[in-house]
């Protein structure tokens, strides 16, 4: 659509300005002054210059931190979108079938994130829990409390868990958009399913499926709650996100500074990845216009 | 649930031979998602002693002792209420902030239009545990710590951007034609807005209130940083109990339970929109 210019358009966003502003930038702000600051206590504050970036940039943990993190999201995207193609491509076209699909998937993505902590918590206890309690008579050795690679696998089948829906739904409304004749000339050419797949499916759902990652990216990237309840960073540090180590580091330590740093430097990480998403997805909706 | 009888038998030879298998494929996965909350709801119903002495599929000593416990307990159900308060009053902000924005993003060009688009979305990026610290600093310095609005406000943070998205996405589907008739009738911008522009996108409104609602229900570190009593919000109140209590499981799956609900509800409302609300009006 031709958009015409006018700058009075600044007035309909003003609202939005000022309320984003005040709920965004004065925070934001608080942490660029706590980064850039020492105290003794007794709210006596200095200026310290870049130190804390530095010792945060050096520091091992936050190189740890984030590689966990990266390990994790990287992780769950490769298993969530796949799975949530292939979960898509399997749902009923209509009638009560698929809106039975469509209630029963959203279900996971309206529970409160630390109830789905606490349900899996309590499902993977070796004592009470249903998946714990099978695995152990199974003869497998499970503990997520204790063992690392246990409490990684119990974090990653919880995020598939909660989040693969997302991805089906959307990967699911890309294909409805698919009018029939598109089938249907396929059917005449004989394409197997494969290419169907390929070259019909597929690159319509290219639009809502860069949304899905981009979605999935951002908010396992930021990940708190679950993992907190269920393992709490443990055992050791073998879970400790980036937003558990930060949260660890400012309220519980509460090292304002190199937190503030720390804050600062994450959140860049985050919006640098973020752009090259939107700006693929900006370009995609501009080619699909152009068509 | 063969495609066979529906009108349209779109592409018979393609879906078929698919049929059987894809029904497996949706039953295995609405089980493995089923199962969790199942378990979730097993327990819910049992006593205490039965859950730490006997495993069990099913209750043996069927109890709703622990949910009686929640809605006769003021500390209990309040939880529920405020929640639902903040919630609310979430949902209604970001929407009635986010129209005017999202008009203008879809309708007119502007200085730094595209910039301020992607910064605004740069705050659904944002990780909460980011603002925790600050807004804490924040809100109790103009004195609205514990209070409903602040939580309110503070997930407007991530749902404004979102809202103003979603809406985007509806808007730029409705022809422009329709404004400039209207204009030409006579109307005034706001009369026009409201009595034709927005039964137009209602159903984008509703996707809209939707994911407010949702993101705003589900979020916890926020609303447990900005709140101590007045204002707590039930999946706070959860957490604590668990600590200080120790190992009260039965009453604390009914409470996980009754968190399930008022979500499992607005879907029901909205189960109509949800495929093309997922996709954000985009397809």
């Amino acid at each position: 659509m031709e958009k015409t210019v006018n700058q009075k358009a600044w007035l309909l966003v003003l609202p939005v300005l000022v309320l984003v502003a005040f709920s965004a930038i004065v925070p934001l702000m608080t942490v660029v002054n706590y980064s850039v600051q020492d105290s003794f206590g007794q709210n006596q504050f200095f200026w310290s210059g870049l130190v804390w970036f530095e010792d945060i940039l050096t520091s091992e943990r936050m190189h740890d931190a984030l590689g966990r993190q990266a390990l994790f999201t990287g992780i769950i995207l490769a298993i969530q979108v796949p799975l949530g193609i292939f979960v898509a491509l399997n749902m009923p076209k209509q009638g009560f079938w698929a809106t039975f699909c469509l209630v029963t998937m959203s279900l996971p993505l309206l529970i409160p994130w630390n109830v789905v902590g606490t349900i899996w918590q309590i499902f993977g206890r070796v004592d009470i829990g249903l998946l714990g309690y099978t695995l152990d008579q199974l003869g497998i050795d499970y503990n997520y409390t204790q063992d690392a690679l246990d409490a990684w696998v119990t974090l990653i089948v919880m995020d598939v868990w909660h989040w693969t829906s997302l991805v089906a739904l959307l990967a699911y409304a890309g294909l409805k958009s698919i009018p029939d004749a598109y089938y249907q000339a396929a059917k005449i050419d004989q394409a197997s399913r494969w290419k169907v797949f390929r070259y019909i499916e597929l690159p319509k759902m290219r639009g809502v499926l860069t949304i899905a990652i981009l979605l999935r990216f951002m908010d396992s990237f930021k990940i708190y709650t679950e993992p907190f309840v269920v393992t709490g960073g443990g055992p050791g540090n073998a879970t400790t996100f980036l937003s558990i180590d930060l949260v660890k580091m400012a309220l519980g330590q509460f090292d304002l500074g190199p937190a503030a740093a720390f804050s600062i430097v994450y959140f860049l990480v985050i919006l640098a990845i973020s752009w090259v998403f939107y700006t693929v997805m900006t370009n995609l909706d501009k080619e699909e216009a152009g068509k | 649930m063969t495609d066979a009888a529906a009108p349209k038998a779109r592409a018979a030879g393609l879906s078929l031979p698919r049929v059987q298998s894809s029904t497996v494929v949706m039953v295995l996965y609405l089980v493995f998602l089923m199962l969790p909350i199942y378990w979730l709801v097993n327990m819910s119903l049992k006593t205490n002693d039965e859950i730490l002495s006997t495993f069990s599929l099913w209750p043996q000593d069927l109890t709703f002792a622990n949910y009686a416990t929640i809605v006769t307990d003021s500390s209990w159900y309040m939880g529920y209420v405020n929640s639902i308060i903040y919630v609310t009053l979430n949902t209604l902000i970001s929407v009635a902030v986010a129209l005017p924005a999202a008009y203008a993003f879809s309708r007119y060009q502007f200085l730094g239009d595209k910039h301020l688009f992607f910064w605004l979305l740069t705050n659904r990026m944002a990780p909460p545990a980011v603002f925790a610290l600050p807004f804490f600093q924040l809100y109790s310095s103009v004195g609205l710590f514990d209070t409903h609005i602040a939580v309110a406000l503070a997930h407007t943070l991530f749902n404004v951007p979102l809202a103003v998205w979603i809406l985007e996405g509806f808007m730029r589907g409705v022809p422009k034609e329709i404004d400039e008739t209207a204009y030409i009738d006579g109307y005034s911008f706001g009369r026009f807005f409201v009595r034709i522009f927005m039964p137009l996108i209602a159903s984008g409104i509703g996707v809209a209130a939707f994911f407010c609602f949702m993101f705003s229900w589900v979020e916890l570190l926020l609303s447990r940083t900005l709140t101590s009593v007045e204002a707590k919000p039930i999946a706070a109140t959860m957490t604590r109990t668990v600590s200080a209590s120790g190992l009260d499981w039965g009453v604390l799956a009914a409470a996980g339970v009754l968190t399930i609900l008022p979500g499992a509800l607005v879907i029901y409302f909205v189960r109509n929109y949800i495929a093309k609300g997922f996709a954000l009006g985009r397809v």
